[in-house]
């Protein structure tokens, strides 16, 4: 017993614990290094062998028969399966096995938890997202979908899917984020795949500019507003073509009497610069007839435009049943295949882009919010609690009161931007309403002709989509559907008074009445978010933002085209032609005093004088021009906004070009600040001035090359640089059929010819593996850069010993 | 010498059989384990415990990285932040996983006298 030594014994066993304990916990940012580095539970576990065998056979109780999986040479699963929502199972559990953290965590941002895994520094983005209803509205949409027994099963075989996996996932399996940010999944539900789609309607029908336009409107009265934000402008192209008649609405909708004085004519003073979805969160889709085509069938094309992240938003695969096989891209989070073709047609979406989120503003009767005055009496608020949980805190309480409009958004507890000093405003979001747009997916992956489409989007109520359409037997279709509130002029642009029931949206339009086209004489129909119809024509109120220039753009092409092959497809969804810079450049050249340059501003001037308007990743003009419009832009408005204190928003390009352009005296062009006057060519020559300093310290930077200077990149969704893909050298831009702007472009462009065997072809900026350390995790996106598509492989049942199949993945019982 | 090589080979071994169902802190009590039944002076047991790890830990994150092309080492190394040198995170790697071992036998080797 002598032998032992106990104190040195005690001392060295002490720092043994200590380290373990110091090394197997979170410090700041750092993760816990000891768990993180261990080769056999930590990231090198992540690091799949780049020859990696993803074959499996696999047994689970949810299984209701069989189904197998092939995956080709890209990790494009092809599912067979006997009974259909063995199918869904599956494709939960491939999602959650390739995309389990991407999955939670956007889950977790669309019901503002991402304080739990952060900490404190998101509580205002999660006070935001509980404020404007995220988790309410998905739990109207969770009811309709388990009211109806496809949606329920489809949910539930989904759901039990990714839930298989995630109860068989062994700790050092963890996506490498939960180990990085150290938390663990959670079990999925059917609610979050409702607020998966929540998410979704928060990018493409959340955009809104109500409070900066009340703003605006307030500094500039009404008669200005209408000029500096006009409610269309003249270079539109719209989705229905100019020259349509309209029958005359069924609703006949009355503005207020008081809209001069209690709406159009008030002051408000608000604050504003809230978080919101990218303005182009847009798109292009077009589908054209066989008469345009060489091969006699139709052919349709889409590519969405989000932003562009890592794992992408996209996961490509087939799904095929007894019922129905269906090829395209799904959203991890979601059943079904969303974008793509099946054996008879082939669908495709872009944003319609209609406002509806509006605010009401609240007169409560005190502090406590418990009644507000509407339409003459004290009603009842009803009030929701949310529970906020901040990772290392207890937990936040936030009481968010509900009116006839809906939540009260913001007031003076909310510290997020957009807090106000005592006022209170409540959000009518369309978002908010019942709807299944489940269903809608389901019914398309199902449709075999123009019938069977049509009854599918009558599911779409939120978000608003322009919904392209063909199928072999020739028809071509597109509907701007969605379920859009009935608005008068202007109704919902500003703040409205909430204690005056002739305020509220007066209906809905009824939905025959939704802009559409179906097999038009000129064979073909497209949308790039442009006015669905023409304002001066349709007779109900399309409030929102609507792009003029890609939907010009792409009419201009395929009204041209003839003998259209899917290769003339990818020349066009990869088309770099900048329509706004060419209605543009001749004025802007124009009114450069060339009297006033120096030697090297000379220089630069021949450079955008020779540019051909293409936004090529090459180009310099394009750099320069992009350089000079913005300090144009800012030469002209920031006098104007610089009135006001409060945010307000500047006005769309086309009304400043297409202000000059009509007039070179247009009004906004003086500077209200000096005394003398300044003119079109003064502002043009100080912008030129300007640009062209800018563009020497890119030049000496080697940044003048426009991809280089727009630096297009993919982030990873956490925001972590070393899992992003930087300075992609790609062309294109916010006014090219190919949209790639910095962070934001297609993400994914497919085409689809329908002749007798289908022939289709897809990219998106991404990988099938939603793993940093696999080499399917980016996979795609050198191809997506240099415009290059895959041949998308339809397998047949048939196909099982073709050598594209890599690896086999067999679920039973 | 020949207990020394015998105690690493051992601390190795068992630990990589331990990391399969354990915690990665594991590697501790295998250290501990090894340097009570092998008994040998502090300074012999804390290297013993040291390098079986050292070398463990080495060898399996230099297997990983191998096979993975160093995909993923390259981005991890810049977001620990360790200038995108792989060698360099494999050697921490290593290091980590070898003073715990390393202390974990050190306060073990207290426990039995070496004869």
């Amino acid at each position: 017993m002598k032998s032992i030594r106990i104190l040195p014994f005690i001392i060295h066993l002490c720092i043994t614990v200590i380290l373990i304990i110091v090394l197997n916990r979170q410090w700041g940012n750092v993760p816990p290094v000891g768990k993180f580095l261990s080769p056999q539970h930590g990231f090198w576990q992540n690091a799949d062998a780049v020859d990696k065998d993803f074959s499996e056979d696999l047994k689970f109780d949810g299984i209701q028969d069989k189904g197998s999986v092939y995956f080709d040479d890209r990790l494009v699963p092809h599912i067979f399966v006997t009974k259909e929502s063995d199918a869904y199972f599956i494709q939960g559990y491939l999602h959650a096995k390739y995309r389990l953290w991407q999955m939670e965590f956007q889950v977790l941002a669309a019901a503002g938890r991402i304080s739990e895994i952060i900490g404190r520094k998101a509580l205002n983005y999660d006070k935001e997202k509980r404020r404007l209803g995220m988790v309410f509205g998905a739990e109207q949409s969770l009811s309709e979908i388990e009211k109806d027994s496809i949606t329920k099963s489809q949910c539930d075989a989904y759901t039990a899917g990714v839930n298989a996996y995630i109860e068989n996932l062994k700790e050092s399996e963890l996506p490498i984020e939960y180990k990085l940010l150290n938390y663990v999944p959670e079990r999925w539900t059917n609610l979050k795949t409702a607020l998966f789609l929540k998410y979704m309607c928060f990018e493409l029908a959340g955009n809104e500019d109500d409070f900066e336009y009340t703003n605006a409107k307030t500094a500039f009265g009404i008669k200005d507003f209408e000029k500096m934000y006009p409610y269309f402008q003249d270079s539109l192209d719209p989705v229905v073509p100019k020259g349509t008649i309209f029958p005359p609405p069924a609703i006949a909708l009355k503005p207020p009497p008081s809209t001069d004085s209690m709406y159009l004519g008030r002051t408000d003073s608000l604050g504003g610069g809230h978080a919101r979805p990218d303005k182009d969160n847009g798109s292009n889709n077009w589908a054209v007839s066989g008469k345009k085509t060489k091969s006699g069938a139709p052919i349709l094309c889409n590519d969405p435009h989000l932003g562009l992240n890592l794992p992408s938003l996209w996961y490509e695969m087939q799904i095929t049943t007894p019922e129905f096989n269906a090829y395209g891209v799904s959203f991890p989070g979601s059943p079904g295949i969303i974008i793509g073709f099946n054996d008879s047609c082939a669908f495709g979406f872009t944003n319609a882009m209609r406002d509806v989120r509006d605010y009401y503003e609240i007169q409560f009767k005190d502090e406590s919010m418990q009644e507000y005055w509407f339409h003459g009496e004290w009603k009842k608020a009803t009030f929701r609690y949310e529970k906020i949980r901040i990772k290392g805190e207890p937990d936040l309480i936030d009481t968010v009161a509900y009116t006839i409009f809906g939540p009260v958004m913001y007031d003076k507890k909310f510290t997020g931007s957009r807090r106000t000093s005592g006022n209170y405003y409540a959000v009518r979001w369309k978002a908010h309403d019942p709807s299944n747009e489940l269903m809608l997916f389901n019914r398309l992956d199902h449709a075999k002709s123009y019938d069977d489409y049509y009854s599918a989007i009558q599911w779409l109520h939120t978000p608003g989509q322009n919904c392209v359409f063909a199928t072999k037997s020739g028809d071509i279709a597109i509907w701007s559907q969605g379920e859009f509130p009935a608005k008068w002029r202007r109704q919902g642009d500003f703040i409205m008074p909430g204690t005056d029931s002739a305020y509220m949206w007066q209906g809905t339009t009824p939905q025959p009445e939704n802009p559409h086209l179906i097999n038009p004489e000129r064979g073909f129909v497209s949308s790039a978010n442009q006015f669905p119809a023409d304002p001066a024509y349709y007779p109900y109120y399309m409030g929102g933002s609507y792009p003029a220039y890609r939907g010009w753009l792409i009419n201009k092409f395929l009204n041209q085209w003839t003998n259209i092959t899917p290769k003339d497809m990818m020349t066009l969804q990869t088309e770099n032609e900048n329509a706004f810079a060419e209605m543009a450049k001749p004025v802007v050249m124009r009114n450069i005093d060339l009297t006033t340059l120096s030697e090297e501003e000379k220089k630069l001037y021949d450079i955008l004088d020779a540019w051909d308007m293409r936004d090529d990743p090459e180009s310099k003009g394009a750099t320069l021009f992009d350089i000079l419009w913005e300090e144009f832009t800012k030469l002209v408005w920031d006098d104007e906004l610089g009135q006001t204190k409060l945010p307000t928003v500047y006005p769309h390009e086309s009304t400043l070009l297409e202000g000059i352009l009509r007039d070179s005296t247009f009004k906004f062009l003086d500077n209200i600040n000096t005394p003398e006057k300044e003119t079109l060519r003064d502002l043009m020559t100080i912008a030129f001035k300007k640009a062209a300093a800018r563009c020497k310290t890119l030049n000496a930077d080697g940044r003048l090359l426009w991809a280089k200077y727009k630096a297009t990149r993919i982030n990873h969704l956490a925001r972590l640089a070393p899992f992003s893909r930087m300075d992609l050298p790609i062309g294109g831009g916010t006014n090219c059929i190919n949209a790639a702007k910095s962070d934001h472009g297609p993400s994914w462009r497919m085409i689809v010819e329908l002749g007798p065997v289908t022939e289709a072809y897809g990219v998106y900026p991404g990988g099938q593996s939603g793993n940093p350390g696999s080499p399917y995790y980016d996979s795609f996106v050198d191809t997506w850069v240099v415009g290059k598509y895959y041949l998308l492989w339809v397998m047949n049942k048939d196909d099982v010993n073709d050598k594209r199949v890599k690896w086999t993945m067999s679920f039973s019982k | 010498m020949l207990k020394y090589f015998v105690a690493i080979v051992l601390t190795a071994l068992l630990s990589l059989v331990a990391g399969l169902y354990l915690p990665w802190w594991s590697i501790a009590v295998t250290a501990f384990l090894v340097s009570v039944i092998i008994p040998q002076k502090p300074l012999y047991a804390f290297f013993s415990g040291f390098i079986g790890v050292f070398l463990l830990w080495e060898i399996l994150a230099w297997w990983r990285d191998t096979r993975n092309d160093g995909i993923l080492s390259q981005k991890i190394a810049q977001v620990l932040p360790l200038g995108g040198s792989t060698l360099l995170l494999i050697l921490i790697t290593s290091l980590i996983g070898a003073i715990v071992a390393g202390f974990a036998a050190l306060a073990a080797s207290y426990l039995r006298k070496p004869e």
